[in-house]
């Protein structure tokens, strides 16, 4: 599952050589973040976000072990052993916002990540299966960000639910019952409580299980690179580590700053106040705001405003939004042009930026009260951005003519460089 | 197969988000309650930026604003007597602070419903046994709890502080639907700018110990100080970890660049 100038794993001491016979998991590590893999030469800043991703991760289940030590998935105690947990457990206060910030530092990684594989054309042959796993961690992420907003049981967390769950009873005829079953009641209550803690618990072990296959998956070709050349020699190569370990070393620590300067000066600047509330079925907030990540897609369900061919406007909501994610998973073939890197695609590199803005707008959309002009600016918003992927995309993917391209990694990695030293020497 | 279908998938989605495009009015509802509606007024504090401290004297006379008028109708459930030893009460203050409220218990010989003196554990006392007794007493509106809610409101310590000086007569404009209707008083940074809470400070209304003045604006600057306090008493020391924490990963981030350029240093990238 390498290429075959990859580093051997050999151990030298007699207690890792033992090892080495009798459990290979040093051998294993080896292979997949030390020097037994070759990784092309030519990264930039933008591979850093998959380790960060993982680093986001861990932090994520560190802190929450923690947290479930302290916090009561009860609905009479919920809101208030979260505030224990702030005044009276020590350091509490600091689990506690790492925790909730972290949710939103992983997201803003993983969003980075997907799209540095848009950009970069990471999503095609040889790597479908890592494009499809990692789509498959984001709807886990998904998932269980939504079940943990819930648990602190504040008026966000109980409204936010409601509205959720509610996408199951725009399905026709069983979609009530199905709600029903989910929430194990009429509303959001101790039952559902109880399960989204059981289930916010149980996901980010998935998604860790995930997580494996996805770099399994990513280590039979080989990560990708700027250039989107797949790598023909050695000399296109170096080992992960040290040198991809020490330029994401750097690249951790960058991330650990930010995470710590949002949480400590700032860890309720991504929140919302009306979380503070406790709970109250009987008083809905004047806006029903998801947090700012799930802000494009709520942009996209609430977009669809008209009954169009006799299908509900939410239930058009509801599968747009569905697909807008599901879409992703036939990305690989919908973009049909065997060029990755947008460097060689002028035409898709346009309409990558026009997707990020969209997106972007989306967000804004979504975090906005249903009013205008925010109404049709969502419409127009998610108009593009299925009009992107299921047109735009495959139309562009045929009619491009690619820029032209180097042979090899090596080779755009020495023109570059030739050029770097003529703009030395002239200036 | 895939893009012929993703194709009239699009097209799909396109065609009902155009009609509703078409069929959404694109002026919004007048809401004249928008007009009249103000942005909170800013409070500066020195808990506030990138070095809070905790002012302890305003703390203390914020704590008894709150002890003398708003308790009477607010509760401060998430703080107990012992917390208040951070606002600079030595631990017999503290004990005996506490021992001035009674808190419900049980008549040790008798096992009947009793009251006792407080302890330093206990919490503050609620105004009123439950709901029903709270809006009972307020003409059917709801007092909240104030531990938090300075985090609870959009615009924070502004809004509250904004919200206590901020009772006026309704201006002469204001549509008649939006005149305060009986038992309710008009206020123009509250979101339906009629609140059924009656202004509840007055110039002179408690005596400070430490001879300040205590007009609307003071009380109202000292208990806004003391309920972001309540609503984060660990908000100075996260901020000092944070500096901390900062510090370490700069030189961490330093360190590591150089590690990084060092061992890239033969290598073209």
């Amino acid at each position: 599952m390498s290429f075959p100038w990859a580093k051997q794993y050999e151990p030298q001491q007699p207690l890792m050589k033992w090892l080495d016979e009798k459990l290979p998991l040093p051998r294993l590590v080896y292979n997949a973040v030390g020097a037994g893999y070759p990784v092309p030469r030519n990264l930039n800043y933008f591979w850093n976000f998959g380790v960060l991703a993982g680093a986001a991760l861990a932090i994520q289940i560190i802190t929450g072990i923690v947290l479930a030590m302290h916090y009561a998935a009860n609905a009479g105690v919920a809101f208030n052993s979260v505030e224990h947990i702030m005044r009276d457990v020590n350091a509490g206060w600091f689990i506690r916002y790492a925790h909730m910030n972290g949710a939103s530092m992983f997201f803003i990684v993983v969003y980075l990540h997907i799209f540095r594989g848009l950009y970069y054309g990471s999503y095609k042959a040889p790597r479908e299966m890592v494009w499809l796993l990692g789509v498959v961690i984001f709807l886990l992420m998904m998932a269980t960000a939504f079940m943990g907003y819930v648990l602190p049981w504040g008026q966000m967390s109980f409204w936010g639910a409601q509205v959720i769950t509610g996408f199951f009873s725009a399905i026709p005829v069983v979609g009530e019952p199905i709600r029903v079953w989910l929430l194990g009641g009429f509303a959001p209550d101790n039952a559902a409580l109880n399960r989204f803690f059981s289930l916010h618990y149980l996901l980010p072990f998935v998604i860790a299980g995930v997580v494996i296959l996805h770099i399994w998956a990513l280590h039979i070709p080989g990560s990708n690179n700027p250039t989107g050349i797949e790598v023909k020699d050695e000399q296109d190569t170096v080992p992960f580590h040290p040198y991809y370990t020490a330029k994401d070393g750097f690249g951790l620590g960058i991330f650990l700053l930010m995470f710590v300067l949002l949480t400590f000066f700032s860890p309720n600047l991504l929140g919302h106040a009306d979380n503070y509330i406790p709970a109250n079925p009987l008083s809905t907030p004047a806006h029903i705001v998801p947090e700012w990540y799930f802000w494009p897609f709520y942009a996209i369900l609430r977009a669809f405003t008209f009954n169009f061919l006799w299908i509900d406007a939410k239930l058009w909501g509801v599968i747009a939004m569905f697909a807008s994610i599901a879409l992703l998973f036939f990305l690989p073939w919908l973009d049909s042009s065997p060029v990755k890197s947008s460097t060689y695609r002028p035409l898709y590199k346009k309409f990558f930026w026009v997707l990020v803005f969209d997106v972007l707008l989306l967000g804004v959309c979504g975090k906005m009260p249903a009013e205008q002009p925010w109404v049709v600016l969502s419409q127009i918003g998610a108009a593009y951005y299925f009009a992107h992927f299921l047109i735009i995309l495959p139309i562009v993917s045929r009619i491009e003519r690619p820029a032209p391209m180097p042979n090899s990694i090596t080779e755009a990695v020495l023109a570059k460089h030739a050029d770097d030293m003529s703009a030395a020497a002239t200036a | 197969m895939v893009r012929p279908l993703g194709f009239l998938v699009g097209l799909g989605f396109i065609a009902a988000l155009l009609c509703a495009i078409f069929t959404t009015p694109l002026s919004n509802e007048p809401n004249a309650a928008h007009e009249f509606h103000k942005h909170p007024r800013h409070l500066a504090l020195s808990s506030d930026g990138l070095f809070p401290r905790w002012d302890l004297q305003k703390l203390q006379r914020g704590m008894q604003v709150y002890k003398e008028v708003c308790s009477a109708c607010h509760s401060l459930n998430h703080v107990a007597f012992r917390d208040i030893g951070e606002l600079g009460y030595t631990e017999g203050q503290v004990k005996s602070f506490a021992k001035g409220f009674q808190v419900p218990s049980v008549n040790p010989d008798t096992g009947e419903p009793a009251t006792r003196d407080g302890l330093p554990s206990d919490y503050f006392p609620a105004p009123y046994a439950n709901e029903v007794a709270a809006r009972a007493a307020n003409n059917n509106a709801l007092p909240p709890d104030l531990s938090l809610i300075t985090k609870a409101r959009e615009g924070g310590k502004d809004y509250v502080y904004s919200l206590l000086t901020g009772f006026q007569n309704p201006p002469a404009n204001l549509p008649k639907e939006l005149q305060p209707a009986t038992g309710l008083h008009y206020n123009p940074y509250f979101a339906n700018l009629n609140l059924a809470m009656a202004p509840p400070l007055s110039d002179g209304q408690v005596t400070y110990a430490d001879g300040t003045k205590a007009t609307v604006d003071q009380m109202a600057s000292d208990v806004t100080a003391f309920l972001v306090w309540t609503a984060e008493p660990k908000l100075v020391k996260r901020v000092q970890v944070g500096w901390a924490a900062a510090l370490f990963l700069v030189i961490f981030c330093v360190l590591a660049y150089l590690s990084y350029r060092n061992i890239w240093a033969d290598k073209k990238h």
